[in-house]
């Protein structure tokens, strides 16, 4: 269980002060596909980033399973880290790397020796109907099959959690909804807990359970996807629905 | 051709020897230190790994101060420091110091823009899945940019083989050496031509080389 207490998040860039996160709090249960949506700069990537700590929040806390780890430091915050999958828009493989080494970079970093991570890797290309392209490098993959393997590598660690920063904007429909749909089979196969960023009301349509709009650095509504979906209270929930009165 | 190689063949060999051997051995040991310094400049930039406002400063200070000495005077004025280094001014030896002293600059901030095109996405996904500083300046910025660094390098090893010619002109010995006792005290074109030749044969194999090795590294593109 993840749970965001009274999380604030300020930037202050040579002295001005800007505002992406303000008193927000959330609960994502074990097994939820959760997905949070708003518009561009609502402070969706800051919000996610926060999870595993690539940002610091200035205020409020991250609590993991009971333990707050908003002060976690080196060794403890790796640790930390290596439990909580992340995959991102722009996939960032590492393009000297083969497609295997990129998938087993979560255990190479962990000590894991050759042979063991190899096999793993071999393991989760096959899941991501990848096995094929183990030895060719990313930029010989197209953006769908990329994404596939960011996916593969973020399963490496075996992780009970994965972040999903906008991880369908780069793709077209199609193939956007195969990826929805390894997401949700991983989720539902191997119980990870899915954070999903989106700015496209259908993914959330498509596999979310539970749904948090963001607007304006706060959270404006939350529920389940179905509640949230059939009856959106905030304004821009149904601007993102696309339920405008055009003439309006 | 046959006369001229008699009399000069074996002095121009010699010579590009100790140039080459100059060049490669300063170029090695640049790296070095050279390296280390473009990546404590790059961790230390602020929103970098480990932001540090103040060494980032002096960093970025030791490396323009470094890099605005034109070369000869820095040649001069090592003189002492490169005595007390390796016991002699003269030689390849001699030469050696102040090659290092002026092109480590000259790497780090190369090695510095190589880097910087990296881009913040990669490091972040490393991070996120537990990676170290260490580990992600070995793992990921020095190993993804190794083919832009590899190019950087031939860069310096032309760069280094102009200054070697000049270090010649202080005893240093090679190319630049014979260049100047026989092309300008002895007015023998003949020779100063043959080194001129040689020097533009070897900066073009050690482009081309370069080129090649960058591109077989880089797994990019193809
Ligand atoms: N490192 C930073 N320094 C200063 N301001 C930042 C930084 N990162 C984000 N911001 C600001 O915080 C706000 C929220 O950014 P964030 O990236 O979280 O938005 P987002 O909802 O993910 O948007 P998008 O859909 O475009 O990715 C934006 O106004 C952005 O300019
Ligand atoms: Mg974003």
């Amino acid at each position: 269980m993840i749970e965001l207490r009274n999380l604030s998040k300020t930037y202050s860039t040579r002295g001005v002060e800007h505002t992406a996160l303000e008193d927000v709090s959330l609960t994502i249960e074990d097994g939820d596909i959760f997905g949070i949506i708003g518009i561009s700069g609502a402070g969706k990537s800051t919000l996610v980033r926060c999870i595993n700590l690539l940002e610091k929040p200035t205020s409020g806390s991250v609590v993991i399973d009971g333990v707050d780890v908003t002060s976690f430091e080196g060794r403890q915050l790796s640790d930390l880290r290596a439990t909580i999958g992340m995959i991102f828009q722009d996939f960032n493989l590492f393009a000297q790397r083969t497609v295997l080494e990129n998938v087993t970079f979560p255990l190479e970093i962990r000590g894991d020796d050759r042979v063991d991570r190899e096999r793993r890797g071999m393991e989760l290309l096959d899941l991501v109907g990848l096995s094929a392209k183990a030895k060719q490098y990313p930029s010989q993959l197209s953006g769908g099959q990329q994404q596939r393997v960011s996916i593969a590598r973020a399963l490496a660690n075996h992780p009970r959690v994965i972040l999903c920063d906008e991880a369908t904007s780069a793709l077209d429909s199609l193939t956007t909804n195969s990826v929805l749909k390894l997401l949700r089979q991983i989720n539902r196969e191997m119980g990870v807990t899915m954070v999903v960023i989106t700015h496209e009301i259908g993914v959330v349509e498509k596999i979310c359970n539970r749904v948090a709009v963001i607007d304006g650095s706060r959270i404006v509504e939350q529920g389940s996807a179905a509640e949230v979906l059939e009856d959106p209270s905030a304004d821009v929930t149904r601007r993102l629905l696309g339920r405008v009165r055009w003439d309006a | 051709m046959r006369e001229f190689l008699a009399e000069y063949g074996q002095l121009l060999v010699e010579g590009t020897l100790a140039t080459l051997a100059m060049t490669f051995i300063s170029t090695a040991i640049t790296y070095v230190f050279g390296v280390p310094l473009g990546v404590l400049v790059t961790v230390t930039a602020p929103g970098s790994l480990k932001p540090h406002r103040g060494l980032n400063a002096v960093l970025g200070w030791i490396v323009n101060i470094g890099r605005s000495i034109p070369f000869i005077i820095l040649l001069v004025a090592l003189i002492p420091v490169t005595r007390f280094i390796v016991g002699t001014s003269l030689g390849t030896a001699g030469a050696i110091v102040p090659l290092v002293v002026a092109a480590t600059p000259f790497v780090a901030r190369m090695v510095e823009s190589s880097l910087a095109e990296l881009g913040p996405g990669v490091i972040e996904a490393a991070l996120s899945y537990g990676a170290s500083t260490w580990q992600v300046i070995w793992k990921v910025m020095l190993r993804e940019s190794l083919p832009s660094i590899a190019r950087g390098a031939s860069i310096t090893l032309i760069t280094l083989f102009g200054y070697s010619a000049m270090a010649g002109a202080i005893g240093a010995g090679g190319l630049g050496d014979i260049a100047i006792r026989y092309g300008y005290y002895r007015y023998q074109d003949d020779v100063m031509i043959a080194t001129i030749v040689i020097l533009i044969v070897l900066v073009q194999l050690i482009q081309t080389s370069g080129d090649l090795l960058a591109r077989a590294l880089d797994k990019r593109d193809r």
